[in-house]
């Protein structure tokens, strides 16, 4: 069944103090060269039936419930 | 006093209403009536388990788009901690709350000053007065675009700054802000946790309540 995959993310301008703790965490690892972690949330939507994914009323869904305009970006997409 | 399932304080602010002088009213989130209330307390905790975002899902309550309407048509609300957060995801305040700057729960007492006195819910207070009450949250840091700040400060919109230390990396030291009106005060830290002396860490808050009788009663403060 097709889904629609909606990936939220913190708007650039807006500070991610949990990635920032992920980047702090990877020199333990070894891992150096890592400047910027930014963690969003993906949220993957499926219609009952089996008519084609409503990618306009997902895209409704993301703006009113999944994202909060003020301080989140969001992408709506189908995936086969 | 509005319960959702995952609410903490209302308890504590149902007694707040009381010792202030007024009759208290539990809503459940589910009602779709607002028994003549004249004033609506969003209360602190976890709505919904907070799941998504801090209110996002307790903004969507029955209860809620009667009282959304109902603050619109000026009947005062004051929204403490996650009710803060749920005014702002229901858009009767502008803005937003996060993650904590440092990521850490923070629990303590706080000092604050009123910067804005004459609001439904603080005009008990006078202007530059300090107050101590708890604070206690790890999504408290409000945040909104720099031009929403602006005009936050230059309309006299927020209600109270952190003194002596920001506990969340809150943008311009905001602890509590209003609406044009006045009516709706959404605040971070927690006036239902100090009325009294054998509970709380001074009795500042009860102001809150006191200040929402004089204002529905129309006793000049």
């Amino acid at each position: 069944m097709a889904r629609v995959v909606v990936d939220v993310m913190l708007k650039p301008e807006i500070l991610d103090p949990a990635g920032q703790a992920v980047v702090n965490a990877l020199p333990r690892l070894g891992v150096s060269d890592v400047a910027s972690v930014r963690i969003g949330k993906r949220i993957e939507i499926e219609f009952a039936g089996d008519s084609e994914p409503d990618v306009e009323r997902a895209k409704e869904i993301a703006d009113k419930l999944l994202a909060n305009p003020v301080i989140e970006d969001f992408t709506v997409r189908v995936e086969e | 006093m509005v319960t959702f399932p995952g609410s903490l304080d209302d308890g504590d602010a149902m007694r707040a209403i009381r010792l202030a002088g007024a009759e208290a009213v539990p809503l459940w989130h589910a009602e779709a009536k607002l028994h003549q209330v004249d004033a609506v307390v969003l209360p602190g905790g976890f709505s919904y388990g907070d799941y998504l975002r801090c209110g996002a899902i307790a903004r969507f309550a029955p209860v809620m788009g009667l009282i959304v309407s109902a603050a619109r048509d000026g009947m005062p609300v004051l929204g403490i901690c996650n009710g803060f957060q749920i005014l702002c995801e229901a858009h009767l305040l502008p803005g937003a709350l996060v993650r904590n700057e440092h990521l850490h729960f923070r629990n303590r007492d706080q000092l604050l000053r009123v910067d804005s006195p004459d609001t439904a819910w603080t005009n008990a207070y006078t202007d530059g007065q300090e107050i101590l009450l708890p604070v206690k949250n790890g999504e408290g840091r409000y945040v909104a675009d720099p031009r929403t700040l602006d005009e936050l400060s230059a309309s006299g919109r927020i209600v109270a700054r952190y003194l002596r230390g920001n506990p969340n990396g809150s943008l311009r030291d905001i602890a509590a802000i209003r609406n044009e009106a006045g009516t709706v005060v959404g605040i971070m830290p927690h006036p239902e946790h100090a009325v009294e002396e054998l509970t709380g860490p001074s009795t500042d808050g009860l102001g809150f309540f006191t200040s929402l009788l004089k204002y529905l009663t129309g006793v000049p403060s």
